[in-house]
């Protein structure tokens, strides 16, 4: 007995006095640091109207070893999953941590988790995780926004923040602002029975880490704007992005076919993200700013504007035009000859900007086309053509405007001229521009010279955001030519959109028809408007639409009038865009 | 008042005042293992602490019945009160009631008792009136065969009830047998068994039976005294061969699952936090994490929020290992040393046999208790669901403990009486 009595003292001495060990256990078997997540902004548009807000949701967690042969059951009907599902989330769970929690089964509803609530302590090592989801009250502006989902290997590699299960803005706006909507994630520290009831906060609560509530986002976006323009892009394929110049500020970006932002939330996430990025018309892909197309016509500005500036030409230069037997670059159609530069644009003679393009490039001799070529792409990159421009949208395409690198690897080292290349004067051939520097182009324009690195959000939190303005190579006085050219293709009686005019605005345009390789082209315009004082600089992609004046042209007008009228006059222009479905089933 | 200060007049003292000791820690540590703070009257009947608080009052009732007794009483009536309980432990059999898969329990209205629990002291009486006749001769075969019967039956039926636990604290009397001159061979023979036992679990039975084999052959190399013993080492031999062989069929073919795994987490074979394994990790870290001190009183976590099963009757000891560290349970397992060996010596004192053959019965039985219980909790004894005398939750076995100690402690007052 005696000895007995010994040896069991002997190890009560060992793990109550000499081992550590169990007292750490004891620990971490009561305390739960349950991590706190914070809101996440909410996002509103330019007015104040909520873009995207929040709607509470429950993940329910898991701590494998605690959890003791429940009655799989039971619990697989609490939560319509078959056994073998069931089984499958312990398995990954179990694979993750057998201490640390888990996301079992993610977004609950909020009937279910209340049904939950009340049965969960029969089911020890499940437990419930507050948590927010987004909502969108409106379908729209999907790409933009972007969308939030669980982090990755790589997002938890990348920052140390995050943890297995946390959400992360995965693209828009979630993604580029995502240290300002996601705040900073506090932790609370609690003790727990056996069935993971709460009993109490752990040391009064002094080692809890306040949550930080995410800050709420203004966007430029203009909600009814953005509606309307959504609206009119329905049955196409295409983009418009819309900015006010004096700012930057982008009222207005549209890929169409879009998405239901909504789709992209919840339990459905997955399948829907599947869904999506299977569908041929690929409503997942930003046409705004990915999207590459030649300019076309709408490029004439571009030409005729570094002409201005290098000198080649002067507003009053005419170059003759022999209608579709021009050569080498025919014209579209027949038109009084010679024409200067504001009767060029404003009838889009393809002569008279070869005539410019050529007197440009061969400005050091016909044989000095390198430097000639250079120092035009030089003028031409000043519009923020060829690269990302903005600096708060992710993802966006660079274009292209070629280097003398490329047609040295084409045409041989020198063995290219400008008549080699002629095709850039009409913007065909190897330029690529996305919507985004079309638009901006357009704002550049509205502005005389410069403009401001498009941009989605215009307040985090207290913080404005601005950006620094950004002048052209040309010069303010080469554009009055320019935009008088445009004010024609509005006005003159030959103008190319003549037919848009929008009552009582001086309006801005340039159309653009791409020729494209596999199929129908595309119709392009772009536009800015009131002429003195502009509030808003458009352009409009409708691709596989034909010209540029029947698509793009009415949509760009119809979008700027509701923008400065607030209401749109020409109902039977309106309803015609909207009906139409330009999308070949 | 007179009859009161009469019946204790010859009382031990010392064991009454450890039992008080014992009961009222047992108490207020049953208070501490469910404490809530939305239940704080230690009084409260609907809770393990409050009916505790019954069942004490009543065991007080019970101990002025046993010392009002006539110590003649229970020598003479031992084989009635055997025979009664043996028939309720029939009974229970039949109408019993089932709680957690045994059928050990009778409901008398809101009442539960559970007659193993009584038939502990019953057997004891029965034993000590059986062996404590005048020229009984415990080497005669009759002798061993009646003690037999009389130990057999009560674990028989117990087993029956699907009440291991219980079952098994009847071996402790093998230890009253072996005072009472019971051949050592007996217990030297149950030791190398056990050995064996434990080992052919352990290992594969072959490395057993040739570790065996090899053992015998040392003995026979090193025998002194006279010819070798041949027929008798080959008779060994054979006996543990078949012993091995049996073991190893039954472990696989015989327990249930749960038991296997029981049996191997015990002998570290399996680490098996979430089965068998948990109660014993959760109560070792209870213990363990008490320190020196403990965490203080009712502020045990472990206990509090229920991760320890079964605290307030079978690991009652967490609840002291974890509040009151490694001080408390020195303590309480001293006051059960103390307890012990004064009932062990007050039975050496004893002039009848039957005082003394009861008062090593119930050493024997609390002994056993207390080291299947505490060697429970602190994990080197397989889980065994049997109650920590005086200490654990549970109206049957605080009577029938109290009964067994204080039948002991009449016979005891009464000792200097012819009887
Ligand atoms: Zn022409």
């Amino acid at each position: 007995m005696v000895v007995t009595v010994a040896i069991f003292l002997v190890k009560l001495f060992y793990i109550q006095v000499l081992s550590d060990n169990y007292r750490l256990l004891s620990e971490s078997n009561v305390r739960r640091s349950l991590v706190q997540y914070p809101p996440r902004g909410i996002i509103y548009d330019r007015h104040g109207e909520k873009l995207v807000t929040n709607e509470p949701a429950y993940d329910l967690m898991v701590i494998p070893r605690q959890v003791k042969s429940p009655d799989t059951l039971e619990l697989c009907r609490l939560l319509e999953l078959d056994p073998q599902q069931f089984r499958n989330r312990l398995k990954k769970a179990r694979k993750y941590s057998m201490y640390k929690a888990s996301i079992f089964l993610e977004q609950i509803s909020k009937e279910s988790y209340g049904y939950l609530q009340e049965k969960l302590y029969r089911f020890p090592g499940f437990f419930v995780q507050p948590r927010t989801l987004r909502k969108y009250p409106y379908p729209i502006a999907a790409s933009v926004l972007g969308y939030v989902g669980e982090v990755n290997q790589n997002d938890i590699e990348k920052d140390r923040y995050y943890i297995s299960g946390d959400y992360i803005g995965k693209s828009g706006i979630e993604k580029s602002y995502e240290r300002e909507l996601r705040g900073e994630k506090g932790m609370r520290i609690v003790m727990v029975d056996v069935f993971n009831r709460e009993k109490g906060r752990f040391e009064e609560g002094q080692y809890d880490v306040p949550q930080v509530q995410g800050e709420d986002l203004i966007s430029t976006l203009d909600l009814q704007l953005q509606l309307y323009a959504e609206k009119l892009m329905q049955g196409k394929r295409g983009s418009i992005v819309a900015i006010e110049p004096s700012t930057g500020e982008i009222l207005v970006m549209v890929t169409a076919p879009g998405y239901d932002p909504n789709l992209l939330i919840g339990r459905q996430r997955t399948k829907n993200f599947a869904r999506l990025s299977q569908d041929p018309q690929k409503p997942l892909f930003n046409r705004a700013l990915q999207a590459q197309y030649p300019p076309g016509s709408t490029f004439k500005l571009v030409v005729g504007l570094t002409g201005l500036q290098e000198g080649a030409i002067t507003p009053a230069s005419r170059f003759g035009c022999n209608g579709k037997a021009s050569s080498p670059i025919a014209c579209t159609h027949s038109h009084a000859s010679p024409l200067d530069l504001v009767g060029a644009i404003e009838q889009s003679c393809n002569p008279y900007f070869w005539g410019v393009f050529r007197n440009s490039v061969d400005r050091f001799g016909y044989s000095n086309t390198r430097k000639g070529f250079n120092e035009w792409r030089r003028i031409v990159k000043s519009f923020g053509f060829g690269s990302p421009i903005s600096p708060d949208l992710l993802n966006q395409s660079e274009g292209n405007i070629p280097q003398d690198a490329y047609y040295d690897k084409y045409f041989g080292k020198n063995g290219w001229r400008s008549i080699t290349i002629r095709s850039l004067s009409i913007g065909q051939g190897e330029i690529l521009v996305t919507p985004l520097q079309l638009a901006n182009f357009a704002a550049t324009i509205a502005n005389r010279g410069y403009y401001i690195p498009p941009h989605v959000v215009k307040k985090a939190g207290i913080r404005e955001i601005e950006f620094e303005k950004k002048k052209t190579a040309v010069e303010d006085k080469y554009f009055l030519p320019i935009i008088d050219g445009m004010y024609n293709v509005f006005e003159a009686s030959h103008g190319t959109a003549r037919y848009w005019k929008i009552d009582s605005i001086i309006s801005c345009g340039k159309t653009g028809t791409v020729q494209n390789p596999h199929g129908k082209d595309h119709s392009l315009f772009l536009a800015f408007a009131p002429m003195d004082n502009p509030k808003i600089a458009v352009c409009v992609v409708v691709e596989n639409a034909g010209f540029g004046a029947t698509w793009a042209g009415p949509i760009a007008s119809l979008l700027m009038e509701r923008f400065i009228k607030g209401k749109v006059k020409r109902l039977d222009v309106e309803e015609h865009m909207i009906n139409s479905n330009l999308i070949s089933p | 008042m007179r009859e009161r200060k009469n019946i204790f007049q010859n009382a031990d003292k010392i064991m009454i005042i450890i039992y008080i000791l014992l009961v009222l820690m047992g108490w207020l540590n049953i208070y501490a293992a469910v404490y809530d703070d939305t239940h704080s009257s230690i009084f409260d009947l609907s809770t393990n602490y409050g009916k505790q608080a019954l069942w004490i009052a009543t065991s007080a009732l019970l101990i002025f019945l046993v010392m009002m007794t006539e110590a003649r009483f229970f020598s003479s009536f031992s084989y009635v009160i055997y025979v009664g309980i043996v028939l309720l432990l029939v009974v229970v059999l039949i109408v019993g009631h089932e709680v957690a898969g045994s059928k050990s329990w009778i409901e008398i209205g809101s009442f539960r008792i559970q007659p193993a629990e009584l038939a502990k002291f019953a057997t004891n009486l029965a034993l000590a009136a059986y062996l404590g006749r005048t020229h009984v001769n415990i080497q005669k075969l009759s002798t061993k065969v009646v003690t037999a019967i009389i130990l057999g039956i009560p674990p028989l039926l117990i087993l029956a009830q699907n009440d291991t636990g219980s079952a098994i604290v009847y071996t402790t009397f093998i230890l009253v047998l072996f005072r009472e001159g019971l051949n050592g061979n007996v217990l030297v023979a149950g030791v190398a068994a056990a050995f064996l036992f434990i080992m052919s679990l352990l290992v594969s039975q072959w490395i057993v039976i040739g570790s065996t084999a090899v053992v015998l052959a040392f003995v026979a190399w090193r025998w002194q005294r006279g010819r070798r013993p041949w027929f008798a080492l080959i008779g060994v031999f054979l006996i543990s061969v078949a012993f091995v062989l049996c073991v190893d069929y039954a472990f696989h073919k015989v327990l249930e699952p749960h038991q296997k795994e029981r049996i191997n987490v015990l002998l570290g074979k399996e680490t098996d936090l979430k089965g068998a394994g948990y109660n014993v990790h959760q109560s070792l870290i209870a213990i363990g994490s008490g320190g020196i001190l403990g965490k203080g009183y009712l502020n045990g976590t472990q206990t509090k929020y229920n991760y320890v099963p079964e605290q307030s009757t079978d690991f009652i000891f967490c609840t002291v290992g974890e509040e009151w560290g490694f001080v408390g349970s020195t303590v309480v397992l001293g006051l059960f040393l103390a307890l012990l060996i004064r009932v062990i010596m007050q039975a050496e004192r004893q002039r009848t046999a039957f005082a003394r053959i009861y008062g090593y019965g119930v050493a024997s039985i609390l002994f056993f208790h207390l080291a299947i219980n505490v060697g429970m909790a602190i994990g080197l004894l397989p889980v065994v669901g049997i109650p920590l005398p005086f200490f654990s939750y549970g109206g049957s076995s605080l009577w029938s403990f109290t009964i067994l100690l204080f039948i002991f402690i009449k016979l005891d007052s009464h000792r200097n009486e012819v009887v």
